[in-house]
This record gives C-alpha cells, sequence and structure tokens, in this order.
C-alpha cells in the first residue's frame, strides 16, 4: 500500500519504521532537507524534502495515488492543511495529528467533516487514556481492552512471594478456580508463549487475559490490592498531564500537578477546578517530600525530560510510592529504565503508531476478517489482535485442540453473542465471532494467517 | 563492523554469480564445446559462497555506510577472481594474471583486452566475456537487490556504494522495487538491441554478444577489427544504443512511468548530448580529409564519440591513425563520460557541470567579496556538503589517476601509451592511444601493470570510495 508521512519528527520516524517493516511503500515528507537525509539512510523509504502543504512537493511525493496519507508535523494548522490538499488530490484517506485542545473540543466532528479527514489522532489524549487505564488497576504494568471493554488483557511483573511463582501453568487455572489465560512470558531478553508444562519464576513479566470481571477476582485471589489510585500526583503540567487530571478528577480521584511555569499553573488551574496546581520545580525532593508525595497512591512523571520522568519515578519508588509511571519516548532509554527497575512507562509515539499500524491492516484487507484493534505487547515483541470472524472455513467449525496454528499464536479469548470465553481445547472459532489473538514473531494481516 | 552480514552478503552474491555462469555453460552447450571450465566454476562459486553464509549467520542484519563500501568493494574482487577462473581453466587465456585482467575489464564494463585476436576465444568463453559487461553494467548487487528479498533493510547503504553518480536517489520508495525497475528497463533496452542487430543480418550470437557490450558501456568485441567491418545500418545502431545506454536510467523511469515531458527539462542531458554534438561535429570536420566522403566521416566520428562518451570502447576505425585534434577531442570525452546513474564510467556529466558551476561561483566569489550565490542543478541547490563532496571526489580522482600513471611508467611505451592506458582504464573506456590503441591490445604490459591497471579499472567503476576504504587500515582495525 502507498503511504505518505509528512513531518519526521518522534512520531513521524516511528510511524515510517514499523510502516516500512509492515511491507508497505512508504514517502516521507519533512522541511528539513538533513532529516530526509537520515532516514533514508536507515529506513527502507522514499524521502522528499519541501512544506508537506506544498503542491509540488506533494505531488513529487505522488500524493494523487497515495491510499493513506499521514500528517504528523508539531503544527495542528500545517497537518490539517496538508491532508485537506492531499485529500483533494486524490489521496484515499487522511489522518492528521490534531493536538490542540481547543480543536479537540466540539469543533472536532465538523472539522473532521469538512476537511475529509479519515481519523483524526492526539497523541496526549491516547496517552493519557491509557495512563487513567493502568491507574485504575495500579498493579498492572500494563492493561488493554478489547471487544468493546469486556476483555482486558493486563501484564504483570511477577514479584518473590507471588502465588504465581513455581506453578505450572496446567494447574493454575484450577488452583485458583477463575477463568483466565496467560498468553505471553518476557524473561530475560526473550518472549515466550507458553504452554502448559511452562513453569513461571520470580521477575517474569506475564500478560494474561480474562474478562473484567473474572479478573478483579482473580487479582484478589492473587492477594494483590486493586485499589484504585486515589491520591495521584502528576509531575509537569503538559497537555497530556491536563487530559489525565481531568479523567481522574472526573472519576473522583485527588490530583496534585507540579508545573514550574507560573503562566501554565494558572492555566490549569482554570481548567481544572477540582485539581491542586503546584508552582514549583518538581526536581526538587525537598519539594515533591512537602507535597506528601510519601503518601501518594501514584506518582506520574510527565515532565518533557525522558530523563528526568525516569530518575523522578526512581525517587519516587523510594519513598514507597505503590505505582509509579513514567513517559518515556526514546525506546532505548525506556529499556535501560525498565532493566534497572522501573516499573511502567508510556511512550505516547508508540501508542500512536499501534493506532495507525492497526489502521493501515484494516484498510489492507477489507475483504477477510479485518483487523479491529491491535496492540503491541512485551514492548513491541508480540501482538494481540482483535479479528471479527467473516466465515472461513479453514478456521471454522474446529476445536481449537486440532486447529494447526503456526508457531507463536495463540487464540486468547473469543466472544460471542455478548458473552466473553476464554477458550480451552474444546472451544470453536464460528462465524461472527471476535476473537483475540496473540501473535509472537510475526504479522497477522488475516485472521487465515493464524494457520 | 558486522563482519557477519559481510561474509554473509558475499557468500549469497557468490551463489548468485553460480547461477548466472549456467548461462554461458548453456551456450556452450548449445555449440558442442567443452563447458568443463564453466562447470567447475559455478561448482566451486557455489560451494564457497554455501560456506560463507553457513559458517557466518549475521547476528544482526544492521549495516551502516561503512559495511555498505565494504561489501562492494570486495563483492567485485571476489567475483572477478571467481570470474575469470573459465578462461584460465579451459587455458584459452593460459595466464591467471591476464584472465583476472579479462574478468575485471569484464565487469567494470573497460573492455580493454588483452587478446590480440579474440575471435580465436569459443562461443562459451566469448559469451561469458561479454556477459560480465552486462552483468556489471547496472551493477551485480543492484541485480542481486531484485532477486532476493531484503538483503538488509539498510541495503539503500550498499546500493549508494555501487551506483555511479553524486547523488544516489530512489525511483520507487523500496530499494528492492527501484532495483527491478532499472533491471527491467535495462533488459528491455538490451532485447530491442538484439532484434534490432537481428534485423540488420547479424547472427543472434554477434548480437547478442555486442548488444551486452553496449548496453553495459563495456566495448568487448568478438573479431579483431572491433565493428569495423559491419554495415552502416549495423554500426548507426549500435551508435544510437551506446548514446541511449549512456543516458540516466532515471529518466526513462520518468519517461514511461510518470510525465514524459519532465525529461527534457534535465540540464544533465541537454549538457550530454550538447558536448556530444560539438564533438561529431569537429571531429568529422577534422577527419573529412582523410576519408572524403561526407556521410563516411559523420558515420565515422559519431560512432567513435559515442563509444567514448559512454565509455564503451567499440571503434569502427583505427583513431590512433586520426589527426591530433580529433584524437585530443577523444581524449577529453574519456573525462568527460556520460549521465550519472546510466551504466557508463568517467567522471559523469553531472559533476563536470556542477564543477563548471562552482567555479564561476567562486570567482565571482573573489571578484565580489560579499556575493551571494547558489550553485544549482535541475532547478535545485545544490547543497555545500554536496559541492564539497564533488570538490572532493575531483582532486581524489586527479590525484589516484597521477599514481596509476607513474606506476605504470616503468613500461617502455613512452607517455602516450601510458598516459591514455591510465585514462581509459580508470574511466572504464577501453582503448588508448599508441600501443594501446584500438588496433592492438594489453598483452604487452608486464602483470605488474595488469595488476595496476585492473585496480584502476575497479577504482573508475566503483567511484573511488569503496576501493579506497578497502584499503585504508583504519577500517580494519578494531579501535
Amino acid at each position: 500500500m502507498k503511504i505518505i508521512i509528512v513531518g519526521c519528527g518522534k512520531v513521524g520516524s516511528t510511524l515510517l519504521s514499523s510502516l516500512a517493516l509492515e511491507g508497505h511503500d512508504v514517502v516521507a515528507i519533512d522541511s528539513d532537507p538533513t532529516v530526509v537525509d537520515s532516514i533514508t539512510n536507515i529506513y527502507d523509504v522514499m524521502g522528499v524534502s519541501g512544506n508537506g502543504a506544498d503542491c509540488a512537493v506533494l505531488d513529487e511525493a505522488g500524493a494523487d495515488k497515495a491510499e493513506l496519507f499521514i500528517a504528523v508535523t508539531g503544527s495542528d494548522e500545517l497537518n490539517m492543511l496538508s491532508c485537506f490538499i492531499a485529500g483533494k488530490m486524490g489521496a484515499s484517506h487522511t489522518i492528521a495529528r490534531i493536538r490542540k485542545p481547543e480543536y479537540n473540543d466540539r469543533s472536532l466532528g465538523f472539522m473532521r467533516q469538512q476537511l475529509g479527514l479519515s481519523m483524526s489522532i492526539n497523541p496526549e489524549l491516547l496517552a493519557a487514556q491509557e495512563l487513567f487505564n493502568i491507574l485504575k488497576f495500579p498493579s498492572a504494568v500494563k492493561i488493554e481492552t478489547f471487544a468493546r471493554r469486556n476483555f482486558a488483557m493486563i501484564e504483570l511483573r511477577l514479584r518473590d512471594g507471588s502465588p504465581f511463582v513455581g506453578e505450572k501453568l496446567s494447574e493454575l487455572r484450577a488452583a485458583f478456580g477463575t477463568k483466565f489465560l496467560i498468553c505471553t512470558v518476557q524473561r530475560g531478553g526473550g518472549v515466550y508463549i507458553p504452554d502448559g508444562n511452562f513453569e513461571l519464576q520470580a521477575g517474569d513479566k506475564i500478560g494474561l487475559t480474562a474478562t473484567l470481571s473474572e479478573l478483579q477476582k482473580l487479582l484478589k485471589n492473587m492477594g494483590i490490592p486493586q485499589k484504585k489510585a486515589k491520591h495521584v500526583m502528576i509531575l509537569g503540567g503538559s497537555r497530556t498531564a491536563y487530559y489525565l487530571a481531568k479523567m481522574l478528577t472526573n472519576t473522583g480521584s485527588n490530583v496534585k500537578i507540579i508545573e514550574k511555569e507560573q503562566q501554565v499553573c494558572d492555566e490549569l488551574c482554570d481548567a481544572l477546578p477540582k485539581a491542586v496546581v503546584i508552582h514549583g520545580d518538581g526536581t526538587g525532593q525537598e519539594l515533591l517530600l512537602e507535597e506528601g508525595l510519601a503518601s501518594m497512591d501514584a506518582f506520574v512523571s510527565l515532565t518533557g525530560m525522558d530523563e528526568e520522568n525516569i530518575l523522578l519515578s526512581f525517587f519516587a519508588s523510594s519513598q514507597e510510592v505503590p505505582k509509579v509511571i513514567a513517559k518515556v519516548n526514546r525506546d532505548e532509554l525506556g529499556a535501560m529504565a525498565e532493566r534497572l527497575g522501573l516499573d511502567t512507562k508510556v511512550s505516547p509515539k508508540n501508542i500512536i503508531s499501534d493506532v495507525i499500524v492497526r489502521y493501515a491492516r484494516a484498510l489492507e484487507n477489507s475483504l477477510g476478517s479485518p483487523v479491529e484493534t491491535l496492540y503491541n505487547l512485551m514492548d513491541g515483541a508480540a501482538e494481540a489482535l482483535e479479528f471479527i470472524v467473516n466465515g472461513d472455513s479453514r478456521i471454522t467449525g474446529i476445536p481449537l485442540r486440532d486447529l494447526p496454528t503456526k508457531r507463536g499464536i495463540l487464540i486468547a479469548g473469543i466472544f460471542r453473542e455478548r458473552k466473553p470465553i476464554i477458550p480451552s481445547g474444546d472451544d470453536m472459532i464460528l462465524p461472527g465471532d471476535r476473537v483475540i489473538v496473540i501473535a509472537a514473531g510475526q504479522r497477522l494481516r488475516d485472521l487465515s494467517d493464524i494457520v | 563492523m558486522n563482519r557477519r552480514m559481510i561474509l554473509y552478503t558475499l557468500g549469497k552474491l557468490m551463489q548468485i554469480e553460480a547461477i548466472l555462469l549456467v548461462v554461458p555453460l548453456a551456450v556452450g552447450g548449445i555449440y558442442g564445446e567443452n563447458v568443463l571450465s564453466f562447470v567447475i566454476t559455478a561448482l566451486s562459486a557455489a560451494g564457497i559462497g554455501t560456506l560463507f553464509v553457513l559458517i557466518s549467520p549475521p547476528r544482526t542484519r544492521v549495516i551502516y555506510a561503512k559495511e555498505g563500501f565494504i561489501i562492494v568493494a570486495l563483492a567485485w574482487l571476489f567475483l572477478s577472481a571467481l570470474g575469470a577462473l573459465p578462461f584460465y581453466l579451459s587455458r584459452e587465456i593460459p595466464n591467471y594474471v591476464d584472465a583476472f585482467f579479462e574478468t575485471v575489464s569484464g565487469f567494470t564494463t573497460t573492455g580493454a583486452s588483452i587478446l590480440p585476436d579474440p575471435s580465436s576465444l569459443s562461443h562459451g568463453t566469448a559469451f561469458w566475456r561479454s556477459f560480465t559487461h552486462w552483468i556489471g553494467g547496472m551493477g551485480i548487487i543492484v541485480l542481486c537487490m531484485a532477486m532476493i528479498p531484503s538483503l538488509s533493510a539498510r541495503s539503500i547503504h550498499i546500493m549508494r556504494a555501487e551506483m555511479p553518480g553524486p547523488i544516489v536517489g530512489k525511483l520507487v520508495p523500496r530499494a528492492r522495487d527501484t532495483a527491478k525497475i532499472l533491471y527491467l528497463i535495462y533488459v528491455a533496452m538490451t532485447i530491442v538491441q538484439i532484434i534490432m542487430l537481428c534485423v540488420g543480418g547479424m547472427n543472434l550470437f554477434d548480437s547478442a554478444v555486442y548488444s551486452f557490450g553496449t548496453a553495459g558501456t563495456g566495448g568487448f568485441a568478438v573479431s579483431a577489427d572491433s565493428c569495423g567491418s559491419f554495415t552502416p545500418y549495423i554500426q548507426n545502431t549500435i551508435t544510437v544504443f551506446m548514446f541511449l545506454f549512456g543516458v540516466n536510467f532515471n529518466l526513462y523511469y520518468l519517461l514511461i512511468f510518470k510525465r514524459g515531458r519532465s525529461i527534457l527539462k534535465s540540464e544533465e542531458l541537454w549538457a550530454y548530448f550538447g558536448i556530444a554534438a560539438a564533438s561529431i561535429t569537429i571531429i568529422a570536420v577534422n577527419i573529412y580529409p582523410t576519408y572524403k566522403s561526407a556521410s563516411d566521416s559523420l558515420r565515422l566520428s559519431a560512432f567513435q564519440v559515442g563509444s567514448i562518451m559512454s565509455t564503451t570502447g567499440y571503434s569502427t576505425a583505427d583513431f590512433n591513425l586520426w589527426p591530433g585534434l580529433s584524437k585530443a577531442v577523444l581524449l577529453l570525452l574519456m573525462f568527460f563520460g556520460a549521465c550519472a546513474g546510466s551504466t557508463a564510467g568517467g567522471l559523469k556529466i553531472s559533476r563536470v557541470v556542477l564543477l563548471i558551476k562552482m567555479i564561476r561561483c567562486n570567482l565571482r566569489k573573489l571578484i565580489h567579496p560579499r556575493y551571494v550565490g547558489t550553485v544549482q542543478l535541475e532547478g535545485k541547490t545544490v547543497n555545500e556538503e554536496t559541492q564539497r563532496s564533488v570538490a572532493n571526489y575531483f582532486a581524489l580522482y586527479a590525484f589516484i589517476l597521477g599514481s596509476i600513471f607513474l606506476l605504470l611508467s616503468f613500461e617502455p611505451f613512452g607517455i602516450e601509451t601510458n598516459l591514455s592506458a591510465a585514462i581509459s582504464c580508470f574511466n572504464n573506456v577501453g582503448p588508448g592511444f599508441g600501443f594501446v590503441g584500438p588496433a592492438s591490445s594489453y598483452a604487452d604490459y608486464s602483470a605488474f601493470s595488469k595488476l595496476v591497471l585492473s585496480f584502476a579499472m575497479l577504482l573508475g567503476r566503483l567511484e573511488i570510495y569503496p576501493v579506497l576504504f578497502l584499503i585504508a587500515p583504519s577500517t580494519w582495525s578494531r579501535k
């Protein structure tokens, strides 16, 4: 599929690397020739330098034949304009990054319609939603929902003394009396799709699926506190912080935001009457302690600097804050921090990249069983995908035990007639089902790819 | 440095060479010749290649520009060393250094030969000799990229090291598709030429061999007088195709798949045909007293200009006997070469144009110290870095040419022969003047000089840097 990406910043380059790896023909446009040069050196894409809203530039990139046009420059207005022009030139689908809160208000639907956008994405809002989900289940490293929020997949890190440690998977389900499925295990550098004989160890990061109600029960049985975070401290008054604080205060949590710019503090104060806004430099430990860091349920570090976020998260952990989350945009830093013991991190650019890759895959096969939802698990080593089954005789009607799936494929959940099923060997896939598949080491485009 | 990936890629390339060797093997078989030399070579190429692939599975496929250069330089050396075996094993060229020279000359599309009479070669060997031109013309690595699904996501580094020209861009987003399109155009043009030569009454074998020589802008002929005894129709057809293969292939892509008109705006194309037209006129007028016929002098002049400018090296007349002015023009054309992104050698027209524009801009700056000016090529401003790299390339080019000339001067042939041999081999043309003129061969040079010239041909074809990095000690130290 031919895809054009305007803007090769953090988000743009993450996107073009994952889309090029998916095998698409990607053309990147950026106003800075040196950026274009370095990008074409690293990735197998074509580069055009120039203004992304300039017809001549778009023409050179071949916007008239593009099936997907994505504008992710730093400026909302430029994104909207270049999507609008590309759409008029003949690009079939356009996606613009629109991040200003005022555009994301009531005017969004109108603008999207008038500009002919297929989708608008707001990285800060998406990141805030992910943070909000995590704070609802503070014990999880990450939580994703499927099938209209009926299924959940959470990533947990097993600590010493967890009842899972030392158990074989085949015995776990009976021992806990609830229905759940362990789909992925990350140990050392590798990611495994475990079978019944797999034995869990302390330090493993596991991904498990269950229905939302079963999940509550399971976590209780495991002795993991699952109270949602009631008192949250947010460092840095970014847009993500604003969206997150709004969601948290609306559900009754207490939020304290620490921000060092007076003007930003004033704006936050106006927009978030229920939150407590503190003006001060959050990198000073004294200030954090004075504001009661030690008694918080959760600490979320959202400053613009990855390094600050990581270091302050370690400080918060040392003060025994139960849940600590850092925003880390650079993948290599995130991986290092995790090795040092950082528990949970969010990366806005990876969240967007998930969303757009899913969109591209759904475009590619609107005939078969298209991808409904896609999440990257275990730092991108595995994927969880949700499909709607459109009647494929090769896989439907066969008990899962007899289905010859490829290595690294696991059917993690089936949602049939509004009822979630955690599948065992006797269950089968039927037309009309929503199916959740975990895939490690391969990229699925269609449900039939699993056999 | 990712040594495993280098070895692995080399292994893959040798496997490809083994497959390519099947073609001359089949040709030899059709003519009922002894093809044992090809069987042995193909098997050893496949064997060594597979060994490399097996002993060196890469831990990571990530490579950088440095590895790209090394892979290309080593690949060309290894493939030439293996490609020389059929000549040597069949005893048709009994000396291995001679066989190596001939093969390097083939792959680098130079066309300089040590054979006084190539018509004595068997069909299979003669076919392989010209087939190396065709393979080397567009580049063996580009061929592999078109054939093997993604050697590496960063294969652009390898491609860039092999493709000539100051700026190498992609036609389409994926490197593999770009390689495929280039080869598609290349194959199609070669087939058209074969058909047109057959129509002119040439037999299929000769048509194929001469078309390979033209397409790769190589110049190996299978008769001692190159193209001298052909009919005017065949000579003119070859002239046209020599010029066509000297045009940037990107322009053909634009012509076929995009708007055809935009190629008329190409500055390089205009310069190319402008220089060609001027040279043809000068030489035609200059040689008119010798041939006493306007149509003959024009035909001979056009053929020779096309042959030298595209760095092919065919000849229809012994231009060694032409007046001094014609020889001087031809010698200058050897430097210019044809367009970047074609199969030709030389400095490339775009570099020459760019150098002239840079000189003009810098002269203005000397006269008006506060003068602000940019250098533009094809309607786009050329940034300082590209300008610096072109100037640097030119300096290096001149320096290396001088060194080659110096190393050849141990031979007792005099300045004209040695200098023209150095220029001709370094620019991948083929014939020179004096004792290495179109009517004679490189057979009289010593083994040492033949190796120097082989090296010169590799330096010229790969545009210096890959070979230079290969011999630089700092590339190999672990620090």
